[in-house]
């Protein structure tokens, strides 16, 4: 082996002297290379979790329709008719920070294996996007190029793209975020888990050979800040290949109908090394591993190369001995590498070897379970740490004006120009499409309909992190609750910045208390998730972005709710506010240049769920035409997009207020715009605020405010909100 | 009426094929190894993206054991439908005249749009009329038909983008065509995508129905 690495070259990979040090204590020697390399990614942020795994520990996790919680590839649901909805959000963000359409299309890539592990057939995807403005260049390139890689990904696969967010600030210039949600469909009975058992039984590696790329991704790119030198990290971005996932998909959900399999799992961030510890660790077993015969690209690769490399498109299984042929026949089937690396053993230790010659062995829960963990030191920052955004609307501005600035707002435009490059349809679930409702829904085998949809929003959050987060979950269910329905679990997506500093502790620790909560009170609860942290370029951190998907369920299918005005006549109500919204931190605030508050107005987290309730009974029992949440822009910025995705107008006559800015544009959460017929919107009154003030109709908004009259035609508003569509030319 | 739909590795909307063949008939998968198209009645090629489409959309999969049962079967007059990959498999093969090119584009793009029936003299448009406009939505990258103008006057087109629609640049708006005997028909857009209206449209239920009609009524 050579001489032994030192600490330096520990450092080097990650870790602190002080784990170094721990590492050698665990082993009772220094660790050789192999060793000392899967220890650095084991260890590093990314697998261990060590910034915030005590902090997860406080969300709730259970509840009656979870089947399966965090700890596993993804959590699952059950949906009824004996089949469970298996769903993730996980981050590529700093990938794609390097190199967009790699980083976004693997990203894609990485979340449907998770899924799949499961036993899941993927039904759908979701992501959530976030760069710097639309005026940067380099943010217009990585939007271009993250959008076509995620296109690339879920097009060629065969697994639809059903809906998402995408928001553009300052903060997020250096370093975007992408974060992929995925969706797959498993009967309950069939789900498989990924603990190895059965000392003795075989593991097979299938999929894509193992190569140079990706190596260090986890310890190098996600578990660090980025500088001044990150062209050269590009190597460290993996690349994918749709068709290999796609055979390996195929197969796998063949192997496990052949009941071929004892345990699954798929290979992501770390490599080989994560996944067999994990799968030893869960199972409590040790497994024997040999990397000469695992398939190489390049024939000269080192031990350590083959046990870190991060090749995408890979999986690991466990089969009994007697089943090795079976599992190899499937696989050259669908054209797929299959071959049988190692064995289950009792050692309790990972043994590696090359052609039967130990080159490293480590026990299993040394690597898996004895990182340390650490606590945060949160301090609640003294001064604001974001520099107030570039005013792009006057002071001055009418209402009109100011209406037509945010419908082409970069953060409230259509988003049809990022959809149409997505396949919204393969596999004919698709009920509800992309603009046509507040959540995507599909429609499933007896008659009821899984929605879904994925929120976050930074600026809010970074106000104020516990109020911000509490909002964003609350604003999943709302989109939830405009189709009609109600959540069954929930998935989440901590993208923050460098947790060693107390401003970021204290965001973090902030955050997940208000996500604990309001999650707690929706009864939504957390069955898995993802964390990215260090995510700061040289100008600061990022937006604090927890990011919210929400699986729910509606009883009839048919009945899904729509977001457009849908019947001339029809009246349309506000429902809901038990208070005036505000500007602080709005959108509107945002495009006036004017610095966050140090704060956000609390919220009735009880009033919010009972105008949830309503709403969506209303929309469940077919009483009501259209609902939509009102969200950034405000009030009047809602009643416009229900315009825009009816082709309808609108005439409106509101009460004067003696803040009418605040009125049209503030925002809270708790509010929507719904239309029907007047005595269905009454009727809704009687267990929520509501107040009919307008009518549907002709092909303009109007607004009559007191003496002041706001009127803009469908065309008008259509021009502005097609504001995105030059960034795809 | 039993339908088979071809599965090459990367083919992606097979099952919705088979969920709308299903709607008028029988249906099952027919697997890109064997060159076996088990007795059925008329052959649809799906979706997605054969082999990967790495070299040129449909290249590798013409050569497939089977497409030369395909071949065979066409030649014997067997009613064929190809689309979007399946419209390219069946050009590159030579089953159908043109090729498709890359959209003007470059971009994939998904979009529910009209087109117009032109020829509803094949065994996959009988169920429909010339002038009739469909509801479907087309999703592709590769979607530009073109064939050189000397050959463009004997092309049966069978359907052509409505109201200024054409999503991909293709030449005089062909969205789909047949061969000569008409018996091979290929289309970008998805009707296996439109069969139901709560997914958006029910307009592409005609062409399955055309041959299991003129099946029925022979």
């Amino acid at each position: 082996m050579g001489t032994l690495p030192g600490v330096d070259d520990a450092v080097a990979l990650g870790l602190t002297p002080a784990e170094y040090e721990l590492v050698c204590d665990e082993l009772g020697r220094p660790p050789n290379q192999v060793e000392l390399a899967m220890f650095s990614l084991m260890w590093s942020e990314h697998c261990s979790y060590k910034h915030s795994r005590k902090l997860l520990r406080t969300l709730p996790t259970e509840g009656p329709r979870v089947v399966m919680g965090p700890g596993e590839n993804a959590g699952a649901v059950s949906v009824g008719d004996g089949l469970v909805c298996a769903f993730k959000v996980e981050s590529h963000n700093h990938p794609s920070a390097v190199e967009p359409f790699q980083g976004a299309a693997t990203g894609v890539g990485g979340i449907l294996r998770d899924i799949f592990a499961l036993g899941a057939r993927p039904i759908a995807v979701l992501d959530s996007l976030r760069f710097g403005e639309p005026t940067s260049e380099r943010s217009r390139y990585l939007l271009d190029r993250a959008v076509a890689g995620i296109g690339h990904y879920g097009n060629s696969i065969g697994v639809p793209t059903i809906g998402g967010e995408v928001y553009f600030e300052g903060p997020y210039e250096t370093n975007c975020l992408v974060n992929a949600m995925a969706l797959g469909l498993v009967r309950e009975d069939a789900v498989i888990r990924s603990a190895a058992s059965g000392v003795g039984n075989a593991v097979v590696l299938f999929g894509a050979s193992t190569g140079r790329d990706g190596i260090g991704g986890a310890s190098v790119l996600a578990s660090a800040e980025f500088g001044e030198d990150d062209a050269a990290k590009r190597p460290s971005v993996q690349v994918g290949d749709p068709f290999e996932e796609k055979k390996l998909l195929e197969c796998s959900l063949e192997l496990l109908e052949r009941g071929l399999l004892v345990a699954l799992q798929d290979l992501g961030a770390a490599g080989l090394t994560s996944s067999a510890s994990e799968m030893a660790s869960k199972g409590e077993v040790g497994i024997d591993l040999d990397v000469g015969l695992v398939p190489l690209r390049e024939a000269d690769m080192e031990p350590f190369e083959i046990m870190v490399s991060e090749s995408q498109e890979r999986m690991l299984c466990v089969c009994e001995p007697a089943r090795v042929d079976e599992v190899l026949a499937v696989c050259a089937k669908w054209e797929v590498h299959g071959t049988a690396i190692g064995t289950v053993t009792d050692t309790g230790h990972m043994r590696i070897l090359r052609h039967g010659e130990l080159v490293g062995e480590v026990p299993v829960a040394a690597l898996v379970d004895d990182c340390p963990l650490y606590d945060l030191e949160p301090e609640r920052p003294a001064a604001g740490l974001y520099p107030p955004p570039p005013a792009v609307l006057d002071a001055g501005a009418s209402l009109r004006d100011a209406l037509l600035a945010l419908i082409g707002s970069p953060n409230v435009a259509s988003r049809l120009p990022l959809f149409q490059q997505y396949d919204w349809l393969v596999q004919s679930r698709t009920v509800r499409r992309p603009a046509e409702a507040d959540a995507a829904v599909l429609q499933l085998p007896g008659g009821t309909g899984l929605a879904v949809s994925i929120d976050g929003n930074g600026r809010r959050v970074a106000a104020d992190p516990y109020t911000g987060t509490v909002a964003t979950a609350l604003e999943c269910a709302a989109n939830l609750a405009c189709v009609g329905a109600e959540p069954l679990g929930t998935t989440n997506n901590l993208n923050f910045g460098n947790p060693e500093k107390g401003h970021i502790a204290w965001q973090l620790t902030e955050a997940v208390r208000g996500l604990g909560d309001a999650c707690r009170a929706l009864g939504a609860p957390i069955v898995g998730g993802n964390v990215s942290l260090y995510n700061e370029g040289l100008e600061g951190p990022i937006y604090p972005t927890p990011v919210v998907g929400m699986v729910g369920e509606l009883p009839d299918v048919t009945r899904a709710g729509r977001l457009g005005f849908a019947a001339e006549g029809d009246a349309v109500a506000l429902v809901g506010w038990d208070a005036s919204p505000s500007l602080a931190a709005s959108e509107l605030a945002k495009l006036r240049g004017e610095a966050l508050p140090d704060g956000l107005d609390p919220i009735d987290v009880e009033h919010v769920i009972g105008v949830q309730a309503a709403v969506r009974d209303a929309v469940r029992s077919g009483a009501i035409s259209s609902a939509h949440d009102i969200a950034e822009g405000g009030f009047l910025v809602a009643v416009a997009e229900c315009c825009l995705a009816g082709g309808l107008g609108a005439r409106l006559e509101l009460v004067t207020s003696s803040a009418p800015w605040e009125q049209l544009f503030g925002e809270r959460p708790g509010g929507f715009v719904v239309s029907g017929p007047r005595a269905a919107l009454e009727a809704l009154g009687e267990r929520v605020p509501v107040d009919v003030f307008g009518t549907v109709g002709g092909s303009a908004l109007e607004v009559g405010l007191g003496d002041e009259r706001v009127e803009v035609g469908l065309d008008a508003l259509r021009g502005a909100h097609g504001a995105l569509a030059p960034l795809f030319p | 009426m039993r339908f088979g739909v071809v599965q090459f590795p990367g083919t992606c909307d097979e099952r919705d094929a088979l969920l709308a063949c299903g709607q008028v008939g029988d249906a099952e998968l027919l697997w890109h190894g064997d060159a076996d198209l088990k007795g059925v009645d008329a052959v649809v090629i799906p979706g997605g993206f054969s082999y990967g489409d790495y070299l040129r959309v449909g290249a590798i999969a013409r050569f497939s054991p089977v497409m030369s049962a395909v071949s065979a079967f066409a030649r014997e007059g067997g009613p064929v439908l190809g689309i979007c990959n399946g419209f390219q498999v069946l050009c590159e093969a030579g089953l159908l005249p043109g090729a498709l090119l890359p959209n003007l584009e470059r971009r994939f793009i998904c979009r529910q749009l009209d087109i117009e029936v032109v020829d509803a003299g094949t065994p996959w448009t009988r169920a429909l009329s010339a002038g009739q406009l469909l509801s479907i939505p087309a999703k592709h990258t590769t979607g530009r038909w073109y064939a050189p103008p000397a050959l463009l006057d004997d092309v049966r087109v069978v359907f052509r983008y409505a109201h200024d629609g054409n999503p991909n640049g293709s030449t005089n708006d062909v969205a789909g065509v047949a061969n000569a005997a008409g018996n091979v028909v290929g289309l970008m857009p998805h009707p296996e995508h439109a069969i139901d209206a709560l997914r958006g449209s029910v307009d592409g239920l005609g062409l399955f129905a055309s041959p299991a009609g003129a099946l029925a009524g022979a």
